[in-house]
This record gives C-alpha cells, sequence and structure tokens, in this order.
C-alpha cells in the first residue's frame, strides 16, 4: 500500500521520483496547451506559418540586400530561416514557460502534483510551432532547390538544446514572477534584445574572429550555428558550440536550482 | 484517544502538525510590484542581509510577525472513518486540507497517509473554457489524479452522472453554470481512492443535484473509503461524518463524534450572536474599508427567534457601519433553506432605493413578501455592495433568520435570471 509522509524538507527527497509519478499528468498539460493553443486563435496554424515568413522576408530585405552581408553561397532567405526556426522556437518557449505558473495560478492553489511540469508542458506546446515552421522551412529548401545532406540527423539534437536553452531562464523567470508579477515584462525586452544580438538575421561570421568566443557566450549562437550546419551544411567552429552548451547547462542548473527554491512557497503566495 | 488503533486501522494520522507563515506588514500585499520591491529592497538589504547569516527566512516588510495557522494539530482517522472538520473562517480548516494534500509543505509535525489519496479542494480544478466537455473531463481526471485507463473506464458513467450527453463536444463555455458545476462534481464524484479529502464542494449546484451528491457520497463512505470533509453546511457534516474535529485559531479546540461536536460549535456561535456580534459569519473575500454590516435583526427579535406567520411579510433591520462616503450602494437580503439552498434573493435596487450616505451608522429597513415558503427554519445571508461592483464591501452569511409557520403549499417556480428556487419580486424598502 502507498505510503505518504508529510513533514518539514520531504517534498526535497523524493523530487525526482515525484516527478516521473506524475509523468501522465505531464501529457495531459501539454496536450492541453496544444489544444487551447489552437482553439483561441482565429487563425490558428497560418499564424505560425505567416509569422517567420514574414519575418525572414523583412531580414532577408534588410540584412541581405540593404546591409549586403554575406551568405557564403547559401540563399540569405534559407539562412534566415535556418536561423529564425530555433530562435522563434526560443522566444516562444521562453515567454511562454515565464508565464506558466501565474496562468495556472488556480491549479497550484488547489491541487497538489510537482510544479516543474507546468512550465516545461508549455515548452513541449510550443514545439507544435517549431514543427509547422520545420514545415514551412522545407517548401521553401525545395523552391531553391537546396537540399540537406547526412546531417540533417543531428538536426533533433540542437533542437534539445534549444529546449534546454529556453527552460533554464524560462523557469527562473517564472519562479520569480510568482513573487513579482512585473518582472514578466523582463522577458518581451529579452526576446526583443536577444532577437539582434543572436545571429538570426545574419552569419555569426560577420562577427570580428577575436571576439567570435565571447559571442558564444550567449547560448543561442551555438544553437542558430548548429542549425545552419545540419540543414545548409554551413561552417561551424566546435569551441564556440563547447562554450554554449556550457552556458546552457550552467543556466539550466540555476534556473532548476531556484525554481526548486521558490517552488515550496507557491501555494502560499498565489 | 481513548484506545490505540491497530497501525493498519489507521489511515491517516497527523501528529502535531504546524504551519506558520511570516507576514511582513506593509501596503498588505503579497505581490508587490517589481519596482516596489527594488526600492524597499534598498531598506530592508541590511535586515536581509542579518537574516541570511542567521539562516532565517527572509521577509521583506516593515514590521515581522509569525503566524501560526496550525499548530499542535494531532488527530487519527480510521479507515473507513469519515471525518468532519468544521470552525469558523480562519481557524486553520484551508491550511489543514492544503498541507494534508500536500499543497503546501508543513512546518512542523508530520502526517502519515496509507493508501492512495485524492483531494478536493475545489470542482473543476483545472476546466478550460475552451475545451469541450469530453476534453474537460479528460483533463480535469487527470488533475484529481486518475490515469488514463480509470477515466475511459468511467468515462460514460460520468457524463450519465452529469446528464450533458448532447453537449460533450461543444466548449463549457457555453455551458449554463448548473451545466458546468454538474460536469465538474461528476468528475470528482468518480474519484475512487482509498482516502478522499473533500472542501466546502457540496454547497454546489441546484438542489436535486446536491441531494444526487450527497447520495453519491454516502455511498463512498459505505464503501469503507476514508473520507475528511470540510463544510459550513452543519447538518450535512453530522449527517455524513462519524467524528469531528473542531478547530479553534489553528489548534484542535474539540474532537469526538460529530453530532457533539457541531452542537457545542452552533452553540459557540449562538452565544455570541445572541451578544449581538454577527463577526464569525463575515465572508472572508470582501472590499474592506467602506461598509461593515454590523448587525442584523428579523422581525425585531433576536437572530432565529422570529416566527413569520403565513402570508406575513419578513421584517429585516440591517445596521451599516459606514466608513467612507458611498453612493448607489446596493444592499441584499438572501434567504436560504436549511440545507443552505438560496430560496429566494432581494436586493434594494428592485424598489429604487440605493444607499447614498455620509461616513457613521445607517440603518436599512426592508419587507420581505409575503414569502411562499413552506413551514421551517430558514437562514439568510445579507451583503452590501456598490453598483456593478463585482466585489462586495462586507456580507454575513447563512445567519440564523426566522422560523416560517403554519401550513400552506408552496409555490416552487423558477426563475432563470435570480438564484434561488421561489420566485419572489414583491418587496418593499426604506
Amino acid at each position: 500500500m502507498s505510503e505518504v509522509i508529510l513533514e518539514p524538507g520531504r517534498v526535497d527527497r523524493n523530487y525526482w521520483l515525484d516527478l516521473w509519478r506524475y509523468r501522465e499528468l505531464f501529457q495531459v498539460l501539454a496536450w492541453r496547451d496544444v489544444a487551447i493553443r489552437y482553439k483561441q486563435t482565429a487563425i490558428g496554424v497560418a499564424w505560425a506559418v505567416i509569422r517567420p515568413v514574414l519575418t525572414v522576408l523583412i531580414f532577408t530585405i534588410v540584412f541581405g540586400r540593404i546591409a549586403k552581408l554575406p551568405s557564403h553561397g547559401v540563399p540569405y532567405p534559407l539562412l534566415v530561416f535556418a536561423g529564425m526556426l530555433p530562435w522563434t522556437f526560443f522566444a516562444t518557449a521562453l515567454s511562454d514557460a515565464a508565464n506558466s505558473l501565474v496562468s495556472n495560478a488556480n491549479l497550484i492553489g488547489k491541487v497538489y502534483f510537482p510544479r516543474l511540469i507546468v512550465p516545461v508542458a508549455t515548452v513541449v506546446a510550443a514545439f507544435v510551432d517549431f514543427f509547422i515552421s520545420l514545415a514551412v522551412m522545407a517548401v521553401v529548401m525545395a523552391w531553391y532547390r537546396f537540399a540537406p545532406d547526412w546531417r540533417v540527423v543531428f538536426l533533433p539534437l540542437f533542437a534539445l538544446v534549444a529546449v534546454l536553452a529556453s527552460l533554464g531562464p524560462g523557469l527562473w523567470i517564472t519562479a520569480v514572477n510568482v513573487r513579482y508579477r512585473d518582472f514578466r515584462y523582463v522577458i518581451p525586452f529579452l526576446v526583443q534584445f536577444g532577437l539582434y544580438v543572436s545571429p538570426v538575421g545574419f552569419s555569426s561570421s560577420v562577427i570580428p574572429a577575436q571576439w567570435r568566443l565571447i559571442y558564444a557566450l550567449n547560448p543561442m549562437v551555438g544553437v542558430i550555428d548548429g542549425f545552419r550546419w545540419c540543414l545548409l551544411g554551413a561552417a561551424i567552429d566546435w569551441r564556440e558550440l563547447a562554450i554554449s552548451l556550457t552556458v546552457v547547462a550552467i543556466s539550466l542548473w540555476i534556473g532548476l536550482a531556484q525554481f526548486r527554491k521558490l517552488e515550496k512557497t507557491f501555494a502560499d503566495v498565489l | 484517544m481513548p484506545f490505540e488503533a491497530p497501525m493498519s486501522d489507521v489511515a491517516i494520522s497527523v501528529e502535531g502538525l504546524g504551519k506558520s507563515y511570516l507576514i511582513g506588514h506593509r501596503a498588505g500585499r503579497e505581490t508587490e510590484s517589481f519596482r516596489e520591491m527594488l526600492v524597499r529592497s534598498m531598506r530592508g538589504a541590511a535586515r536581509g542581509a542579518l537574516d541570511v547569516v542567521r539562516g532565517r527566512q527572509i521577509v521583506t516588510g516593515d514590521t515581522i510577525e509569525e503566524f501560526w495557522a496550525l499548530r499542535d494539530v494531532s488527530f487519527e482517522v480510521r479507515r473507513g472513518e469519515v471525518l468532519g472538520v468544521i470552525g469558523r473562517n480562519g481557524a486553520g480548516k484551508s491550511t489543514l486540507l492544503k498541507v494534508l494534500s500536500r499543497i503546501t509543505e508543513p512546518t512542523e509535525g508530520r502526517a502519515v497517509i496509507r493508501g492512495r489519496i485524492a483531494s478536493l479542494l475545489e470542482v473543476g480544478a483545472g476546466f478550460h473554457p475552451e475545451l469541450t466537455g469530453r476534453e474537460n473531463i479528460q483533463l480535469n481526471g487527470a488533475i484529481l489524479g486518475m490515469t488514463r485507463a480509470e477515466i475511459a473506464a468511467r468515462f460514460d458513467e460520468i457524463v450519465d452522472f452529469a446528464e450533458v450527453e448532447q453537449f460533450l463536444d461543444t466548449p463549457v463555455k457555453r455551458y449554463s453554470s448548473g451545466m458546468y458545476v454538474r460536469l465538474a462534481f461528476a468528475v470528482a464524484a468518480h474519484l475512487e481512492p482509498e482516502i478522499l479529502i473533500v472542501d466546502e464542494v457540496l454547497a454546489v449546484g441546484d438542489l436535486a443535484f446536491q441531494r444526487k451528491c450527497l447520495g453519491k457520497m454516502q455511498d463512498v463512505a459505505q464503501h469503507g473509503r476514508t473520507v475528511i470533509l470540510v463544510s459550513h453546511n452543519l447538518p450535512s457534516v453530522v449527517d455524513l461524518s462519524d467524528r469531528a474535529i473542531l478547530l479553534e485559531g489553528g489548534r484542535v479546540a474539540m474532537a469526538g463524534p460529530s453530532h457533539d461536536v457541531a452542537s457545542h460549535f452552533l452553540g459557540s456561535l449562538r452565544s455570541e450572536l445572541a451578544a449581538g456580534d454577527i463577526s464569525a459569519y463575515r465572508h472572508p473575500y470582501r472590499d474592506e474599508g467602506w461598509v461593515d454590516i454590523q448587525a442584523v435583526s428579523v422581525g425585531g427579535d433576536p437572530l432565529g427567534g422570529a416566527v413569520v406567520q403565513p402570508g406575513e411579510a419578513v421584517q429585516v433591520d440591517v445596521e451599516l457601519a459606514v466608513h467612507r462616503a458611498v453612493e448607489d450602494g446596493i444592499v441584499v437580503v438572501n434567504v436560504l433553506d436549511e440545507r443552505l439552498e438560496i430560496v429566494a434573493t432581494f436586493m434594494s435596487s428592485d424598489d429604487g432605493h440605493y444607499v447614498s450616505v455620509e461616513p457613521g451608522t445607517h440603518r436599512v429597513h426592508c419587507e420581505l413578501g409575503p414569502l411562499p415558503l413552506a413551514p421551517g427554519t430558514y437562514l439568510i445571508s445579507v451583503g452590501a455592495a456598490p453598483t456593478g461592483g463585482r466585489l462586495a464591501w462586507d456580507a454575513v452569511k447563512a445567519l440564523p433568520g426566522f422560523r416560517m409557520g403554519g401550513e400552506q403549499s408552496a409555490a416552487w417556480l423558477r426563475w432563470p435570471e435570480r438564484p434561488g428556487v421561489v420566485f419572489q419580486d414583491r418587496s418593499t424598502w426604506r
């Protein structure tokens, strides 16, 4: 027979086991987030197509035509699209995760489950948009008669890195957001800012060589370069990737630690 | 405890359970803005650093107080037993349920729960208006802890119980409130844990459905399930539970057979009421600082003492303490039957009467009816609220009201826009 003991500090000890026990609820919440995402918007799926296509168009004109930045033989729209894919996913996952606890406040005050599954489930929902954009990317690549080579099999790996990169700051912000509600205003700023400091509209090769390793401290540099490597066969600097991965790991660790520290007070504050 | 039950017979044992909150007194909000925090953190930094050094929890605020919502609570619930938890608002009932349902961790003590537990602090937790009835059953079931297989196995039964077959694929935002509540409760009623924790949820839905739910609950208890039940509805606590504990100020003030505990509790409420104190009935969620309901009387008698004859109007006097000048206030009186079902709602605005007064004491008198009510005991709730406002200034709920005398046939009519089972719009206010 199952026995539950409630006493101070107990939650910490069974943390990961508890998370595993609630995997079915995790699936249901992820499914709910997906269902709501496509029910609430009138144009639904179309939105997930229009948004990246328009952004790619504008970035191609601004960076490719006006600024005339190099694209190393790859059609400029493809260069932008390959960067836009992980970036849009990162931005959506980050903002959804960061707001997830506050928008599920009624659940958290009334039902027990490991709180971690709420922000993680929203990240899964963001994946649906990602797949739609990926399909659009495939169409655009076919249009340019541009076929990826064997490296494309590593794409899921880099997608996973994008997930982890968004979870780190996402967990931290959602935990802090419970306590300080206006903290969420940081996110649109972060996303806006990040779009221009990450190599979305241009190839990271335009960054002067001596700054490249410092530039890679932005974890999305590694992810975007990885996407271009997989899809377009662009060059990748493995030292940069290692730095980006390390930053992702550290921020994930900090995010989780902060989340776990603040999680016990969620029900009391929300 | 007169004797120690064997371990295997004890479903829940609670020893010295306590939950404290550190409260920082300031503007009085739990969620402050980041900007406010920055400003204040300058001031609090020195003290905060000190707390970190001492290894204490950091609380921001000008003065800090440790508040024990629950302290030294010990009790046992045997397998198959139904335990009622009663007490006034703020006595710690909700905190106890939250600790037992693992929503919040205890600060001290421990509780051991043996068996699969499910708690029901809210019906329809997680219901999403955009999702259909079918989808919400799956979502809500999972949230309450059912596995997908269990939900599938009981799906038809749930739909039957809720009586919503035709609307299964309609988003619940198009449901009437009655349908919504029925669906929510149907899912909850089909949980089959060994231990069930229930809060206040019996006070939902229309009378017929409420009876059905009570029946289902009794079913549950008879099948050897352990239940902890919190309710303001004392008759239903007595009906359903074998033993009860009374919480007062976070501690167990009395434990014993539910009938004894309930009558002790009622007795203490009545004696306070006789002394004119209605604060125990005050609703906790209100827009404080405008108007307080100070006293209520029916027919000039102490509360609960008035006898109203058929064909006679019910005379209610309400004394308001007005703290700030208010305009266009409305006074609302609900008449409730013994099961706490609202029988009729009266509003001063029905008679074109609004409360627009300067600070001070203000009296409102109203005549309700004559009411077509069956003989029996009735309760009243009184509220004062701004026109169009969502939150009442003050509300006192389920005060002992009056006895309806004589014998008469009740005219049961339904009216969709006005809560209650009796339609009545004749009232005179001044």
